[in-house]
């Protein structure tokens, strides 16, 4: 594969709130690559969605993004160097606002929302909405955006596109109003779509003609996505790569296939075992045990093993960054667990700790009585 | 793992989403609140009573710019014309007192220089309806943007505008109107912005309140996420979604303006005499309350139908715009 489209470097996004600082996303890389759906998998409040408004530059005050470095397409969306004084300051070369606003949002990266309910006013009429944004991000006359926004209704399998555009989105059914937000999505073309959850708010039939009309047209437009969900068979469904999430930070990046049957990560085993697969037959499901901590004060070392059921003494100190794990060295799987040889930091001779998912009492307390 | 995995091949994506649309009644537009209102009997009365007041305004707007006062005149002599006939203080028609018989010449009578007061009403709609539009518009526009910016960006700005706003808020606003209008000017132009100016925060609040909870709608953020400006998204996305109480207020505060106003025009601010203004006639007649109570009674009632049905009105919007209350 040649340069990634967007690239995404040890990005860090966090929330000044009055109990001190969550640190939503903590240091999260990926890359995406022109036509290929990645993605970004994990329990709510991993960060995934504060991960893709920062990809926009969207995040709202008391967040801020404070560290790391995005690139598409070549340009930098947001950048930091070092200052005068020390302190970090935007790059020269990061997009000033206008700029995000007026090329990148919506015509070269456009956002899919979680709630096809709550995505589109309900005071215009969908067509209005849509051409206008068509109209806003393609410079095309009222009539020219009129007839494409028709023809974006008509592709994404509206029927009766024409008199269906004069409507309001409470006339529509969540389905057809997720349709038409993909519509809208796709209508400018852009090269990367970010689609939030868009699947989550429907039902189970709904959902795989969705999934189904999305590959479609990605195959036609030949657009690159970036998938949230906390949903492992959509991600079986639809990605071509996945990074898994847990607090802020992507613990195993692999192409589809190897998540599933090599899963590296305990979490990912985790979150697939919580889960019924049509290749496995299993008595009953073995759910997650406890919550996910705080993301304002992460347990220390490994930030999973409050949880993690081959929790050691060294997973406490010890925080490990993703490393390749890949059989060939091809660089495709990579996990942040010490379990593995490729970190060398004494895992099989630490002591195993009681942990919420070993049975011990201490929920959410992972000490152990020892260092007397 | 059934979920989405297999998609019902064959069968054409769009046939489940069909159903439930179509027929749906919309419940927005202009025409669905004007069935609502109708079906409500007092807003109907209000609705009645407001067209009423302003077609008599507008013939009276039109005898005066293209009839030179000529229809008015042609029916009731006026004293200006006809000095000798001049009669004061007149009692209504079919009334007597120490003046004299009322005629059918001045249905209402006449005021304490001869003139006919139902001529005087007559025009006198003219500067209620205008001054109650005109203010408040000025408030409507004005409270409108701040409390949308406001709400929208919060933090600082909204800080700052909205103590700015409490700040006009806190000062009693008939004062306010009075030293705004003695550091400009007393005439009628004046008084509408400077009665709109103390209508800004009633807006500026209503909206704002709104604006916090729209902003944080997907839909907003998916504006945001389509870069679209921001202008554009508090013009066409923010202030349409929150936009039905404050028609409501505006409804209900075009008669409070008019009353603001006639109160001024009392105190002598606003409409300077010969100009025919309701309040002016009030503050006229307060001399004359014994001789002729009258000529206080019929400029009071026009105020008072007039502020009454603006309310009635009001009231019916609210219930025909609050999907709440279904009927």
């Amino acid at each position: 594969m040649s340069e990634p489209l967007l690239s995404v470097e040890n990005l860090k996004t966090q929330f000044f709130t009055e109990d001190g600082t969550v640190r939503a996303v903590d240091g999260i890389s990926f890359d995406v690559y022109e036509g290929e759906i990645v993605g970004l998998v994990g329990e709510s409040g991993a960060g995934k969605s504060v991960a893709t408004s920062s990809l926009l530059r969207l995040v709202d005050s008391p967040g801020e993004i404070v560290g790391g470095e995005i690139t598409f397409k070549g340009e930098t969306i947001f950048g930091l160097e070092e200052g005068a004084g020390g302190e970090p300051q935007p790059r020269d070369d990061m997009l000033s606002e206008e700029e995000m606003r007026k090329r990148i949002r919506g015509r070269e990266i456009a956002i899919i929302f979680q709630d096809p309910m709550e995505s589109l006013n309900p005071v215009f009429t969908v067509g209005g909405q849509l051409r206008e944004f068509i109209e806003i991000n393609r410079d095309l006359s009222e009539e020219a955006a009129k007839e494409e926004a028709i023809d974006m209704l008509r592709e994404v399998g509206i029927p009766a596109p024409e008199s269906r555009y004069d409507e309001y989105p409470h006339q529509f059914s969540g389905g057809m109003r997720q349709r038409v937000l993909i519509a809208m999505a796709l209508a400018c073309q852009p090269d990367l779509i970010i689609a939030d959850e868009p699947t989550t708010a429907l039902d189970v039939t709904v959902e795989g003609q969705i999934l189904e009309m999305v590959r479609d047209l990605q195959e036609k437009y030949d657009t690159s996505f970036i998938w949230v969900t906390h949903d492992m068979s959509v991600v079986a469904e639809i990605c071509d790569r996945v990074n898994v999430m847990y607090l802020g930070e992507i613990i195993e990046h692999a192409e589809v296939d190897d998540l599933f049957y090599e899963t590296k990560h305990p979490y990912t085993q985790a979150l697939l075992d919580s889960m019924p697969r049509p290749d496995r037959t299993v008595h009953e499901l073995d759910p997650i045990k406890g919550v996910m901590p705080e993301a304002i004060d992460p347990p220390s070392g490994c930030r999973f093993h409050s949880r993690c059921p081959d929790a050691r003494e060294v997973c406490r100190e010890v925080h490990p960054e993703p490393r390749d794990l890949s059989d060939e060295g091809e660089e495709t799987h990579s996990a942040a667990c010490v379990k593995y040889d490729a970190f060398e930091v004494g895992y099989e001779e630490s002591r195993p700790i009681e942990t919420e998912a070993t049975g011990g009492f201490s929920a959410g307390l992972t000490e152990t009585e020892d260092g007397e | 793992m059934a979920t989405g995995t297999e998609p019902q091949t064959g069968a054409s994506p769009t046939k489940d989403d069909e159903s439930g649309a179509g027929e749906v009644e919309a419940r927005v537009g202009l025409r669905y609140t004007l069935r609502q209102v109708k079906r409500d009997t007092t807003a109907r009365i209000g609705i009645y009573t407001v067209g009423f007041v302003t077609l008599v305004a507008v013939l009276a707007s039109l005898d005066y710019y293209v009839f030179d006062y000529g229809i008015a005149e042609a029916i009731w002599y006026s004293p200006v014309q006809d000095p000798e006939q001049v009669r004061r203080l007149l009692p209504p028609v079919g009334m007597e007192n120490q003046y004299g018989q009322g005629t059918l010449e001045h249905p209402m009578g006449t005021d304490h220089r001869g003139r006919d007061i139902l001529g005087r009403l007559f025009y006198g709609t003219r500067i209620a309806i205008t001054v109650g539009f005109m203010a408040t518009v000025i408030g409507l526009v004005g409270g409108t943007l701040i409390g949308a910016v406001s709400g929208y960006y919060g933090g600082w700005i909204d800080d700052v505008l909205q103590r700015v706003t409490e700040t006009i808020y806190a000062i009693p606003f008939l004062v306010l109107v009075i030293a705004f209008m003695t550091a400009f000017g007393r005439d009628l132009s004046f008084a509408m912005i400077g009665v709109g100016i103390t209508s800004v925060p009633v807006f500026n609040r209503l909206i704002r309140s709104r604006v916090v909870s729209v902003r944080e709608e997907d839909y907003i953020e998916a504006a945001r996420a389509a870069g679209v400006k921001d202008r554009n998204i508090i013009l066409r996305h923010v202030i349409p979604n929150s936009f039905a109480p404050v028609l409501v207020q505006a409804t209900l505060q075009i008669g409070v303006s008019i009353l603001i106003v006639a109160g001024l025009s009392f105190l002598g601010f606003g409409a300077q005499p010969p100009t025919p203004s309701w309040g002016q006639m009030l503050s006229a007649s307060r001399n004359y309350m014994l001789p002729a109570p009258t000529f206080s009674l019929f400029p009071g009632i026009a105020i008072l139908i007039t502020v009454i049905g603006f309310n009635i009105l009001g009231d019916g919007l609210q219930d025909a715009l609050d999907p709440r209350i279904n009927n």
